[in-house]
């Protein structure tokens, strides 16, 4: 009796989704459920914070720049600790993807980023009477725009794409230590910049339905990063990897569609 | 329902400039990077694909040249 | 040693060298990244003098003096320890107000009064509606009264 031929196994762990062939499609099904996740927990938070929150007692309606403000601002610094992780991941294990997913989260950490430094920046003319001061908290915030910033033109300028990467790894993982110091700063040093308001180790001080609106608004932005991340390293692959067959296959596949 | 009138929510207490100024910054650049990740995709393929065909047409000029020169 | 242990292992020791650089610098320049002295350690001589630097603090409840000019005002800093006062000539902080935050900018005078060239309003974390704040000062109150 003849024996079955049978295809060679492809390996069923997670990590054969290291390989750009097997993300690149994957990322492409996930985004949109992300992004739509995403729409519908902005509406949600914006409702929350602008029809069911109530007015501060200090500061009146300009409070509520805190529900954009805190999430651009945690996100700026959550996406750089992940372009952190995947830069180390990518310099020990050698995994082409780890620094292409480093380089796909880069703008839309910046664009966080610059989000916080803006809004916070409008919030405390009206509150503490300066549009910025050189404290600890803003400083260190704006040296991550620069870190961001320099990680991007670095990686564009370099031509050769290993070299790229490791340079892109050596900022995100140097930088990274930025990060604990933006969150930190407020105990450490006297700053202008007031203290946490939401922290792992103390009950919150703000009211519940500001609370929640502030958390809805970071998941959102959370799931929209995901979004426009993995659509972005859909491109990053197909330029990076357009010397393969599989690239070919789907460059035939997408020729007159786009 | 935290808002007396329509007016009274764009007013924002006084403080219109500052929270639409900022919802309204946020809205441009989210916005902006949606358009530009979809061209991005966009531009990357047209110019891989028109790498291809210059390529194609190398190999295929290489090979006129050697039918012609063998 | 497999490469990749070597590596992860020169990694991981870089990476804890520039920690330990990063912290050097922090605690090197404290001095520096000081944004406000408060008025206990202005009262200590810690605060630099013969140049302009800033105080952080409470505004004494009870301080706040309007001169006759109208533009200048005196108030006083406080961290319910030492008290500093401070004189300020310009416009003011909407959030300025007695009992709460605020981060002036100046020169300490011979009088021993500071001359405020700016003076920012400092806002806690505690976000709350008009209700809930009412109900808070009312029970400090009530505290302060039992404590009498």
């Amino acid at each position: 009796m003849m024996k079955d031929m049978h295809k060679p196994e492809r390996s069923k762990s997670l990590f054969r989704f290291a390989a750009p062939q097997m993300f690149y499609p994957l990322a492409g099904r996930l985004a949109p459920w992300f992004a739509g996740i995403a729409a519908i927990l902005a509406a949600i938070g914006l409702w929350l914070g602008f029809f069911v929150a109530p007015t501060d007692a200090t500061q009146g309606d300009v409070y509520r720049v805190i529900y954009i403000h805190v999430a651009a601002a945690w996100m700026s610094m959550f996406v750089y600790m992940v372009m952190a992780f995947w830069s180390f991941v990518g310099l020990v294990m050698n995994t082409r993807l780890s620094f292409i997913m480093s380089q796909a989260l880069a703008p839309t950490g910046a664009m966080f980023c610059f989000v916080a430094l803006l809004t916070g920046s409008l919030w405390g003319k009206p509150t503490w009477g300066a549009y910025w001061v050189w404290d600890a908290r803003l400083t260190s915030q704006l040296l991550l725009l620069f870190l961001y910033l320099g990680f991007m033109a670095l990686t564009r300028a370099i031509e050769d794409p290993r070299r790229a990467d490791k340079a892109g790894a050596i900022i995100a993982l140097v930088g990274a230590v930025n990060v604990p110091i933006i969150y930190f700063s407020v105990k450490w040093w006297n700053t202008l910049h007031q203290g946490a308001s939401v922290s792992l180790d103390k009950a919150p001080s703000m009211a519940t339905t500001m609370l929640t609106g502030m958390l809805v608004m970071a998941l959102a932005a959370w799931a929209y990063t995901i979004a426009v991340t993995f659509w972005r390293v859909r491109s990053l692959i197909l330029e990076r990897e357009r010397h393969t067959d599989w690239v070919a296959a789907e460059l035939n596949a997408l020729e007159g569609k786009i | 329902m935290q808002w007396e009138s329509w007016s009274a929510f764009w007013d924002m207490g006084g403080f219109a400039p500052f929270v639409w100024g900022s919802y309204g910054v946020t809205l441009l650049l989210v916005v902006g990077e949606l358009i530009l990740v979809v061209r991005r995709r966009r531009d990357t393929v047209r110019r891989l694909l028109r790498l291809r065909r210059a390529n194609a047409a190398g190999a295929g000029g290489r090979r006129a040249f050697e039918e012609i020169v063998e | 040693m497999k490469p990749r242990s070597k590596r992860l292992m020169l990694l991981g020791g870089a990476v804890a060298l520039l920690i330990g650089a990063v912290a050097l610098v922090l605690t090197a320049f404290q001095e520096n990244l000081v944004f406000f002295h408060t008025p206990t350690e202005v009262a200590e001589g810690k605060a630099p003098t013969g140049r302009t630097f800033r105080i952080g603090g409470l505004v004494e409840p009870g301080s706040i003096k309007r001169a006759a000019d109208g533009l200048t005002v005196q108030f006083a800093i406080t961290d319910t320890a030492k008290v500093i006062p401070v004189t300020y000539k310009g416009s003011l902080p909407d959030l300025f107000s007695e009992g709460k935050g605020a981060v002036v900018q100046g020169k300490m005078g011979a009088d021993g009064q500071f001359a405020a060239s700016e003076v920012l309003a400092k806002h806690d974390e505690n976000y709350m509606p008009p209700e809930a704040q009412h109900a808070v000062d009312q029970a400090q109150k009530t505290a302060k009264t039992v404590k009498q």
